[in-house]
């Protein structure tokens, strides 16, 4: 079952502007896979070189971030909703 | 070209240069942009005799801070007292105490006057007419002062539930006060939404870059003030941990370009317990920030629950060898009282916080009670008073008769200890 990954404007150039993308995967590691085979590039701008979140940017299941869930490894299922958020700069 | 002293911006992340516009997000990876310098120029066209034959503002260190022509704004700021504070060194049990007292900075009372004048300055140099911030107080009340003398409109957004007075300091300058339901954190986010749709000039959004190096001036001061030396400890009040970062890259960038000499420094910072993401990611040993939800804490001017600047604090202050601590409002209270006290200085919640964190770090050994500390004093006690208003005495009343006076100061001991 395809999970639904919303995408924030700065990364909408990547995904032919659509706000929200459907990718099949159990966790977010296997989802961020497919996202970038069916987008390439997306991949860097939210993984660094060592395949770590980057730290600007914020993912979240279900409303939770998953640095304070099992991070990468954190398991998606049907009818969760993952997003992709950039930290907000400021104060 | 080539010998500007303010290069570009770039990200603190991937190094990625910026034109030195309003921008704050590398476009790839979503990390800050800083200001970059070009520090063998400034070697070469600074000293300390320069510095010291301009006039006494913040100004007086330009060649270190990110504009390209003269400053326009804030040229009165800065350059605040540093206060030996040998009775409250006593109180706290350390050898050599100063502070830092920018409850005393011009025009609005706080350290925020300095980030304004930088953020302003830039705005106006970028062509911005509508200048704005997310605030928690004390920022709004420093864009409201600041952009009504540059004859700048301004917004200044808000949450709903500030202390009064701090509202009041940003309506009587004739600026638009926006009160938001919601915490701070949400007060940013819709700042940034704002931003991006508006094309205004928000200091602690698309001017941040700018705006945040104002912060150094702050540090330039003490290293100046103490005859071109560092504390060996400095204690600083977090809120998006960039006041405590911006010190820290002010004792190094005086050293890079040959003010001071080579020498260590350690910088300790201070939150409130009831907001205390920092501190609490130091003591738990990560850097990973959890974020406070709902903020609860008489400190609202370090109420921030999501600190952009969090995960770079929590390295300047490991790096340096310091400690963070937090406190309790009792704390924070005793603090305020302790300092007025011993030193005749009305700090805001803010300065309570950053003075009873500092007697947690000394009674703990953290600072060595035989060395020498500066506490950053932020903000003016008048701006928060109703939270300290119900733990003062009232005043004692009486008729103007001088038998009511004897009979009132019999039980004195000092007066009786002055008449002997």
């Amino acid at each position: 079952m395809p999970i639904p990954v919303s995408i924030p404007t700065p990364l909408r150039p990547l995904t032919d502007n659509l706000d929200t993308v459907e990718v099949e995967g159990a966790s977010v590691s296997e989802l961020l896979i497919a996202l970038d085979q069916k987008y390439p590039g997306i991949g860097e701008r939210l993984l660094d070189a060592q395949g770590n979140v980057r730290r600007f940017v914020n993912i979240y299941v279900n409303g939770e971030d998953i640095r304070f869930l099992q991070d990468k490894e954190t398991p998606v299922k049907p009818g969760e909703e993952v997003s992709i958020v950039p930290a907000i700069a400021g104060g | 070209m080539g010998k500007e002293f303010f290069s570009y911006l770039k990200c603190r992340e991937c190094g990625r240069q910026y034109p030195k516009k309003a921008v704050h997000v590398c476009e790839f990876d979503f990390g800050p942009l800083e200001a970059d310098y070009n520090y063998e120029h400034i070697k070469h066209s600074i000293s300390r005799s320069v510095i010291e034959s301009r006039k006494q503002n913040m100004w007086r260190y330009r060649e270190l801070l990110p504009i390209d022509g003269e400053p326009t704004v804030g040229l009165e700021t800065g350059f605040t007292p540093l206060v030996k504070a040998d009775r409250l060194a006593k109180a706290l049990g350390i050898r050599e105490l100063y502070v830092k007292n920018d409850a005393f900075n011009h025009p609005t009372l706080s350290f925020k006057d300095r980030v304004v004048s930088v953020a302003l300055s830039r705005a106006k140099e970028l062509g911005f007419k509508i200048v704005a911030c997310a605030s928690t107080g004390n920022l709004a009340n420093s864009v409201a002062a600041h952009a009504a003398g540059a004859g700048l409109k301004s917004y200044v957004l808000i949450p709903a539930d500030l202390e009064q007075s701090k509202v009041l300091n940003s309506l009587v300058y004739g600026t638009e006060v926006i009160g938001i339901h919601g915490a701070y954190d949400q007060v940013n986010r819709l700042c940034s939404e704002i931003a991006g749709k508006y094309g205004w000039g928000f200091v602690n959004v698309n001017l941040r870059p700018y705006y945040a190096e104002g912060s150094k001036t702050m540090g330039f001061e003490i290293a100046e003030q103490l005859g071109w030396k560092l504390p060996r400890h400095t204690v600083v009040p977090m809120a998006s941990g960039s006041l405590l970062t911006k010190i820290a890259k002010s004792y190094q960038e005086a050293i890079k370009v040959g003010l001071i000499e080579e020498q260590p420094f350690t910088v300790h910072g201070a939150q409130a317990t009831g907001c205390n993401p920092i501190s609490a990611a130091f003591k738990a040993g990560t850097d990973l920030i959890r974020p406070v939800p709902k903020p609860k804490t008489i400190a609202k001017s370090l109420a921030i629950g999501t600190p952009a600047d969090g995960y770079y604090a929590v390295h300047a202050v490991k790096s340096s060898g310091g400690s963070c601590e937090d406190v309790t409002d009792e704390e924070i209270i005793e603090g305020i009282r302790l300092l007025a006290e011993t030193e005749g200085i009305f700090a805001e919640t803010a300065g309570g916080v950053t003075v009873a964190c500092a007697k947690k770090l000394i009674a703990s050994g953290k600072i060595p009670a035989g060395e020498s500390a500066v506490l950053c004093i932020t903000g003016h006690g008048l701006k928060t008073a109703e939270a300290v208003a119900p733990h003062l005495p009232l005043p004692r009343l009486i008729n103007p008769s001088l038998r009511e006076f004897d009979a009132l100061v019999a039980n004195d001991t000092a007066v009786h200890a002055a008449a002997v």
